[in-house]
Parts: C-alpha cells; structure tokens; sequence
C-alpha cells in the first residue's frame, strides 16, 4: 500500500515537471496560427525580450480555426484568420477589440491594408501577411501555358488535379469561371458552382490542402489551385513548377492578427502582436513564409527582385481584377457547408 | 465489499467521459442551432446513405482481410518457442509506437503514382512491359482498406493469440486419442474454443475502421469521405455543424451496436469476450 501510495505522489509530482524549468515571468501566450505561415525561430528572441512563453499550435484551413473557436474550451489569445472569416468571427462576437496603445508597431502597416471591409474601424485586427490565389502547375508535364481556372476543369489532366480542402477557396475558383462574384449570396449561382465541383470531382487527384507541398513538389500531381506565398516555397524545391494569377480574377486576401473573446492573456496577446509587427520579425517570417508583408517599413527594406516579385507583390493591374472575400450572410454560410459536405459524400 | 470505494475513481470517469458525452450527442442529434426539438438531422441522413453503405463495405472487408492474416499467424505463432513468440509480439507492437498519422503518411509514400512501389517496378522493367506510366494505387478503396488492416492487424492478432496460448492442451490431445486427424482437431476443437478472441479480434478491427477518419482522406484522396471523415468535417472540418455530426455518430453507434448484437448471438453459448 506505501508503495502504491509513493507512486501516486511521483506520478504527481512528475505531471507537475513541465512547469518547472525555464521561468517566463510574464505568463504565456496561446498562438493559433496556419500551417506553414511564421517563423518559428523567432519565438526564443519574443521570449526573451518580454519574459512571455509562447504556446503555438497550427491550423489547416479557416474553416477548422472557426469550427475549434465556436465549440469552446480553447484557450487561444492570438489567432490569424483571413479577412472573411474576421468578419464572421465579428458578426459573432467572438473577437475582443485590440487595445491599440499597447501596439504602436501598427503605424508600420501600411495603410492601404488597414479599415478593409472586414474590420471597416480597425478594432480587431491587425494585418500580418496578404496575398493571391492562383493555380500551381509543373512545366514539364503541362507543356500548355495555363492561363485560367478552367485549367482545374480540363479533363485532359484528370487525375493530375488538386483542389483546395476547403469550401470557400473551391467554390470561388467555380464561380470565377462562371464570371459570377465570389460573395454572391444568390443559390442559383452557387448551386451552378456547385455542379461545375460535382463534374470537376471526377478527374480530380484529391482535396488537399498543405499536403500539395509533397504532392506537387514531387511530381505526383501537375496541377492544383493554392496561395501565392506556398507556391512560391514550392517552386524552391521544384523549379520545374509555375505559379499564374488566372485571368478571370482571383481572390486576394488579408490575413491578419486578431485576439478571441475571452482570452486569458489579453496583455500577452497585444504584446505578441506588436512584436509581430516589427520589422525584422516580419522580414524573417517573409523568409520562411513567402507571404508579402503589409508593413510599409519592412516592403522598403526588400531588396529589389523581392519588391518586383511578380507572385509575391502583384502589379495593381492585376490586384485590381482580384476580389476580397467579405462574410455571407449565416443562411449562405450553412448553404455552402452543406454543398461541401454533399460534394465530398 | 469493503474496497467498493476503490472503483469510485472509475464510476467519475465513466460518468464524466463516457456517459456525458453520450447524453450531449444525444441533445445534439435532436435539436437545431436554435436548440429547439427537431428530427430533421436524423431523417437528413438518408442523404448520406453511400457514405453509410460505403464505411460498412470497407470496415467488413477490412475486418474479413485482417481475419483471414490475423487467425493463421496468431495460431502458428502460438506454437513457437517461447522467445519467438515474445520477440514477434515486440515487433507487431513496434509500428504503433510510432504516430497514427505518421505511419499513414508514409503509405502515402509508398502507394503514389510516383511512390516506390511504382518506382521499383518502373526500375524492374514491369512498367515499361505494361505499356502503362504507373498503376495507380493511391486514392482506390484498396489502398484505404490496407490503410484499415495495416494499422488495426495488430487488434485482431493480440486477443486471438492470447486465448489460443491459454487453450488447454490435454483437449486437444484427447482429441487426438479418440481418433481426431489434424484437420477435425482444428475446425471441431481449437477453432470454436478460440471464438471468444476471433470475436473480440472481429469487434476491436470492426469498430476502428468503421469510425475511421484519415485514412480514407491520405489513402483516398479525400473525395469520397468515409463515415468518421464526415463526422469530423461537422466538428473540427470545413463544415460546422455538430447537430449533424451528432446525428450521424449517433446513427453509427446504433449500427455498430446492432452489427455487435448479431454477433454476439452468433456466438452465444461461447464465453462473453465480446463487451458491449
């Protein structure tokens, strides 16, 4: 019985080892983030400088962020979901408003990234990486030039597809090709979408989202629809792949640096982000994340071929013939989980 | 009687992690997102009847295939020396040490048009022989269904090798006196006595795969989703909806009770290896 009794107290004691070890003064802060999408080296130099442990964890889609948020019991303090979904999340009150005092890095954004119409005041969010969706393509197997999204639709490549995991992103890359607005909140058009991804279902390879990189780096799929800063890192490791910005339109979009309702480390969390803000950091996420920063600071400390990247920086020409995607109305938003759903079953 | 209190621990846990959770996908599956009284998620499922038939199909295959390998290793196994048997349980434990996930995705590997079963038999000249670029295995029920015996085999070899090795040797040796020839020992003796761990083998292989989410999106290529895929979809995917999710695990459980129920009946009389 001593014994039995001693090895509950070290299973206990034991349990309790992880708080010990390395001090952090300051508390924690719990960041949720996309895969793939910072720089995680900076972490040490963020605990460093403000004594605040950083707890990081990855999501795949913002779809999945919303689902986790809205059943609860998670405890994130910072979040960086993409411009609709922001405005989902503020329709639902499940933001906190930014006390923009303990964020002076803000005045690095350039302005022309802040008040979009997913935060028309700036309240919530603050703007960490923007964007373009486009279609991925290897040279070597696609000797066409691909120019549009009815590439993801030409039977000529079945099984050599991917398409976007998640249901927003597949829809839209649909709707560009009916020449109908992404935001549309008419169900005739989505439903036209809709049967455009049932026939498109057929020859595709699969749903996927940060599992492109392996399937397109390696050859094993030609063609597949993704984001301009992923496709960028892929074409590293695969100089054989192309990155276009179809012609039709595409979607840009902001992703941005918000704090949920309820956060437990607010201060933490505002610390966080200003800290992300700053220009180093977001030059050394750049490196890792080829995603073009929003800092006005950080864009002028580029040297050259990184500013005329055309993947990375698109000209305003092109910019102008993208749409950001704003939140539909609650009906719509159950519409559309309900296609996807039925898409895939 | 005295030690009643020591089961506490395990009632809280029951109650707290079993029970509760039942009782909310129950609440789930009936209301709406407004939280009214609603039978529409249940009578909604008829659209999802594929994806049902479908889990089934492959789960029963699975469960067939994990069988047919699983029995005849456990049996052969239980009758090597002692070491053998210890190093071999070692090294069926061994993958599922390493993550889910992880092992998996390196079927993913393996089974791509580009993989290294293609790469090989490209290298060996077997390709070229076909006339074709690869065959294709990823993303075919097959490669799901070897996603399921891959990872669950080990489910249906442990409880079917642990009642064999307990069998009492003087049965089957009276067997063999009163005249029995090898093949009348194994189908009229040790086979029904083993029953019990073919039963369990059957429910804990069954069950997983049937419940299954992952592998069917890695080995499949996500596009026809199998019944756990679904579910998460509903809860942690691109489709918020747990009234749904809630509905559908709720009609799976009664399928997997059911599909347990007949065969507990199957092999009634036998002991009760199979808990419910």
């Amino acid at each position: 019985m001593k014994k039995i009794a001693l090895l509950v107290v070290a299973v206990m004691l034991f349990s309790l080892l992880p708080a010990c070890g390395k001090s952090y003064p300051n508390g924690e802060v719990n960041v949720y983030n996309w895969g793939e999408n910072i720089d995680t080296g900076i972490f040490d130099d963020f605990e460093k400088k403000t004594g605040i442990k950083v707890n990081y964890k990855t999501y795949q889609s913002n779809e999945q962020l919303y689902s986790v948020l809205k059943q609860g019991g998670s405890s994130y303090d910072v979040i960086i979901p993409s411009d609709y979904m922001i405005s989902r999340l503020i329709d639902e009150g499940m933001l906190e408003k930014i006390n923009f005092d303990n964020v002076p890095n803000i005045a690095n954004i350039d302005s022309r990234y802040l008040n979009q119409a997913f935060d028309p005041q700036n309240e919530y969010s603050v703007p960490y990486t923007w964007g373009v969706t486009g279609i991925i393509y290897n040279s070597k197997t696609i000797t066409d030039e691909i120019t549009d999204w009815t590439a993801m639709y030409d039977p000529s490549y079945s099984g050599q597809i991917l398409q976007f995991d998640n249901s927003r992103d597949a829809f839209a890359s649909a709707l560009f090709i009916l020449g109908y607005d992404v935001n549309t909140t008419d169900k005739s058009q989505i439903d036209e979408a809709y049967q455009l991804l049932k026939q498109q279902k057929g020859i595709l390879q699969g749903y996927y989202m940060d599992e492109m990189y392996d399937k397109l780096e390696g050859g094993e799929a030609a063609i597949g629809a993704y984001y301009a800063g992923d496709a960028l890192l892929m074409m590293e490791n695969n100089p054989d792949l192309r990155f276009v910005i179809p012609e039709s339109g595409s979607n840009m979009f902001i992703d941005a640096m918000c704090i949920p309702k309820g956060a437990k480390n607010k201060d933490n969390a505002e610390a966080f982000i200003n800290y992300m803000c700053e220009t180093e950091v977001c030059l050394a996420n750049m490196d890792v994340t080829c995603y073009a920063t929003p800092s006005k600071l950080a864009y002028e400390a580029l040297p050259d071929d990184v500013k005329n990247n055309p993947i990375m920086f698109p000209s305003d020409e092109v910019l102008d013939k993208c749409q950001i995607y704003i939140n539909l109305p609650t009906e719509i938003n159950d519409y559309y989980a309900k296609l996807w759903t039925d898409l895939k079953s | 009687m005295r030690k009643k209190f020591l089961s506490i621990p395990y009632v809280v846990w029951m109650a707290l992690f079993v029970v509760t959770p039942l009782v909310l996908i129950v609440i789930y599956a009936f209301t709406a997102s407004d939280g009214s009284f609603t039978v529409d998620n249940i009578s909604g499922l008829g659209t999802y009847a594929n994806v049902f038939g479908r889990s089934l199909w492959l789960a029963f295959i699975a469960t067939v295939i994990s069988l047919i390998i699983g029995y005849p290793f456990a049996y052969i196994l239980s009758k090597e020396s002692a070491a053998m048997q210890r190093i071999t349980m070692m090294l069926i434990m061994l993958p599922m040490w390493i993550n889910f996930i992880l092992r998996t995705y390196s079927w993913m590997s393996i089974l791509e048009n580009t993989g290294l079963i293609n790469q090989l038999l490209g290298k060996l000249g077997i390709l070229a022989a076909l006339g074709v670029d690869y065959i294709p295995l990823i993303n075919t029920d097959g490669a799901v269904v070897l996603g399921m015996v891959y990872n669950y085999l080990p489910f249906m070899i442990m409880p079917i090798y642990s009642v064999i090795i307990k069998l009492d040797r003087s049965v089957i040796e009276a067997a063999q006196d009163l005249g029995a020839n090898s093949f009348n020992v194994f189908f009229r003796v040790i086979f029904p006595l083993s029953l019990p761990g073919v039963l369990s083998g059957i429910t804990m292989v069954f069950v997983p795969s049937i419940s299954t989410f992952a592998i069917s999106k890695l080995l499949g290529g996500g596009k026809d989703l199998l019944l756990g895929d679904l579910i998460e979809m509903q809860f942690l995917g691109g489709a918020y909806n747990p009234h749904l999710g809630s509905a559908l695990s709720l009609v799976m459980m009664v399928i997997v009770m059911i599909c347990m129920y007949l065969m507990n009946r199957f092999g009634e009389g036998e002991e009760q290896a199979v808990l419910l």
